[in-house]
């Protein structure tokens, strides 16, 4: 690449990198530390426990993906400069929209869905509409939308059905192409395989015997790791991308290059409500039932991924391959302790540890890399 | 002398009850450099922007290359070939360089339905076009965050050019820079005047002006005494009208000819 002829002298004060440095010294680098510091740690405490066999990998995989999945959406928001605080009221409505308009109204369950998906996705617009014109914070604006829809989460419920848990989810969702989609399984032949030749182990008796103990890849890891590669591709390799770091870095230099910055903005806090949504469908398809407290403090575990994985508070800056990691420390310790029989209240004082050394790392790389004062 | 790139001819603006610019014209020729001078507040800032399509001007007319234009955004004007660089937000820190260069107009490189940006072109054109300048990039990902002030004014203005600026319009490129800084500025504005583009230089330095101005507009609260050329006007006479002549001359007299 570097063909061309140097027309000017080398300056001096530009310090040469060596190339270990500079692969090095990127935004992920405080999110890869904190992973391999905590695989190690459990590695040593909590081997013998089952954390790290077939069944107990699935169990943390699976909370991973939970947590990636919301980290993806509330990462491209970040870094368009945005926050979404209704998030976890969102998961919460979206179910128990699922729940209302498949059980009560008797729809079926994939017009429910698609339904939800949009009724959702219309909120998260409005949530970006209202921000980009009033030019309120965002951390305001879907501070409200928090309650506004727990609000409603709780109360139709109660009016319609007289109570704030719906069931029966799980019957009409049977044989549904589209529930499906975010219930099911895959991969279950190759599982079969993996306990037939003993690589995981069986159950020994029961209805189930000779299944193997984990019986395939839940849909809902398959949606973690679409959104992170789709995530992690727009933002890198599209020009959208180029104009969410832009909207966020600084919205005026943005604009006054003509990206159109209100646009980009609205569309990730669309983008933020499909992933509550898809975390929505996929635990009401999980638990067969939505119910009026789920996705309580999602918002900021969904935050806390992000700045674990080094995405700057402010906007501009920030990784999705980060926010991954993000997830996959916040699941691997919230399950990891249990696994190593640590009092479970533990586990706060052990994440906000982790948060401040991720944080003072990635503040440190980041000046590296961006020469902020 | 030629016909004019822009004519903007009796400008007015009004924000409420504040008068802006109280009708102010000036042309823009292919290949100088017009330098725009005038105190803080002066309307300097605001002139341009209705040059650039950010204000709609209250009263007055507006000629790109002979034909009425009125510009609804910035998109417009950027599109028509004028490009503004402005002080504080021509470039994002903690972008890079290339991502930088190309915010607005990314190249894009197809695979099937799937448009991707073309980071090895932006890399290649972004190393290119700063060594023509005279800067040497560690490399195109390095943040505009680790180049100075000038570096980073020479950024905005080679985009500009590389996009196929025909006017450039630079609003105090120079007011926030040392001395060496300036210097690779303003031999940056003469290498862009020899390509033939317009550039309006806004200042409120005389010195800076006269080292690379053609023709010399002065506004004093948004007012113009019109447009001077280079022979025809003294650096003594610019600070003057700039300060509003009489106070200054009685403020110059007191403080022995120093300001
Ligand atoms: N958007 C605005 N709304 C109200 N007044 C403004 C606005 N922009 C500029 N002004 C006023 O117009 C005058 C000229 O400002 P400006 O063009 O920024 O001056 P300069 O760039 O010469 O320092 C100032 O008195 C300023 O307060
Ligand atoms: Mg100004």
């Amino acid at each position: 690449m570097t063909e061309t002829p140097q027309t000017a002298a080398p300056d001096e004060r530009v310090k040469t990198r060596s190339r270990f440095r500079e692969a090095l010294i990127r935004p992920e680098l405080g999110g890869i530390c904190g992973t391999l510091l905590v695989f190690t740690f459990f590695l040593l405490t909590a081997f013998d426990s089952g954390m790290f066999n077939a069944q107990g990998t699935m169990n943390w995989t699976i909370v991973s993906a939970q947590f990636a999945i919301i980290a993806v959406g509330a990462c491209l928001l970040m870094i368009a400069g945005e926050f979404d605080l209704s998030v976890g009221s969102m998961i919460g409505f979206a179910g128990m929209m699922i729940a209302i308009f498949s059980v009560t109204l008797g729809w079926p369950v994939w017009i429910a869905i698609l339904v939800t998906f949009v009724l959702c996705i219309g909120i998260g617009a409005l949530n970006g509409y209202i921000v980009v014109k009033t030019g309120l914070p965002s951390f305001i604006v879907t501070l409200a939308f928090l309650f506004i829809l727990r609000g409603f989460t709780i109360f139709l419920p109660q009016t319609i059905e007289r109570k704030t848990i719906i069931g029966g989810i799980r019957d009409v969702s049977d044989g549904d192409w589209l529930a499906a989609l975010f219930g099911g399984k895959v991969f279950k032949g190759l599982f079969q395989w993996f306990g037939d030749i003993g690589l995981i182990s069986t159950f020994e008796r029961g209805t189930k015997a000779g299944q193997p103990v984990v019986d395939g890849i839940p849909m809902l890891v398959i949606w973690a790791l679409a959104l992170i590669f789709v995530g992690h591709f727009v933002l890198n390799r599209t020009r959208f991308g180029n104009w969410i770091f832009a909207s966020g870095g600084n919205a005026q230099a943005a604009r006054y290059v003509g990206v159109p910055v209100n646009r980009v903005k609205i569309a990730m806090f669309m983008f933020s409500a499909f992933c509550a949504t898809v975390f929505a469908v996929c635990q009401v398809m999980e638990f067969g039932s939505a119910g009026a407290d789920r996705g309580n403090l999602k918002e900021f575990e969904a935050i806390i991924s992000v700045v674990i994985g080094g995405a700057l508070l402010t906007g501009g800056y920030g990784s999705v391959l980060g926010a991954a990691l993000g997830a996959l420390i916040f699941g691997v310790v919230q399950q990891g302790l249990f696994f190593a029989g640590v009092e479970s209240s533990l586990f706060r004082v052990f994440l906000g540890v982790i948060l401040l050394l991720a944080v003072i790392l990635n503040t440190y790389i980041r000046r590296m890399i961006t020469g902020e004062k | 002398m030629s016909q004019p790139i822009i004519q903007m001819k009796n400008i007015e603006k009004h924000f409420g009850s504040v008068i802006a610019l109280a009708g102010v014209s000036v042309d823009i020729h292919a290949g100088e450099c017009h330098c725009l001078l005038g105190d803080n507040g002066a309307g300097k800032s605001t002139f341009i922007k209705t040059m650039s399509g950010v204000h709609k001007p209250t009263k007055g007319e507006i000629l790109f290359e002979g034909k009425p234009l009125n510009f609804a955004r910035p998109r417009d004007a950027i599109e028509a070939g004028i490009a503004t660089v402005y002080q504080d937000l021509a470039m994002i820190p903690l972008m890079s360089v290339s991502r930088n260069f190309f915010m607005g107009n990314e190249p894009i490189k197809k695979f099937g339905p799937i448009s991707m940006f073309d980071h090895e072109y932006a890399n290649e054109v972004t190393m290119t076009e700063m060594r023509k300048m005279g800067i040497n990039l560690r490399g195109p990902d390095q943040a505009v965050g680790t180049l100075s002030g000038g570096e980073r004014q020479t950024v905005a203005i080679a985009r500009a050019v590389h996009f196929g600026a025909k006017v450039l319009i630079l609003d105090e490129p120079t007011s926030a820079l040392g001395v060496r800084q300036t210097a690779n500025v303003l031999s940056t504005i003469d290498k862009v005047r020899a390509q033939g583009i317009g550039v309006v230089f806004i200042t409120h330095n005389v010195r800076h002006a006269m080292a690379v101005g053609d023709r010399f507009t002065v506004l004093n609260r948004g007012k113009t005494y019109g447009t001077a050329m280079k022979d025809e006007v003294s650096p003594e006479e610019l600070q003057d009208m700039m300060a509003g002549g009489q106070e200054l001359a009685t403020l110059e007299g007191s403080l022995g000819g120093t300001v």
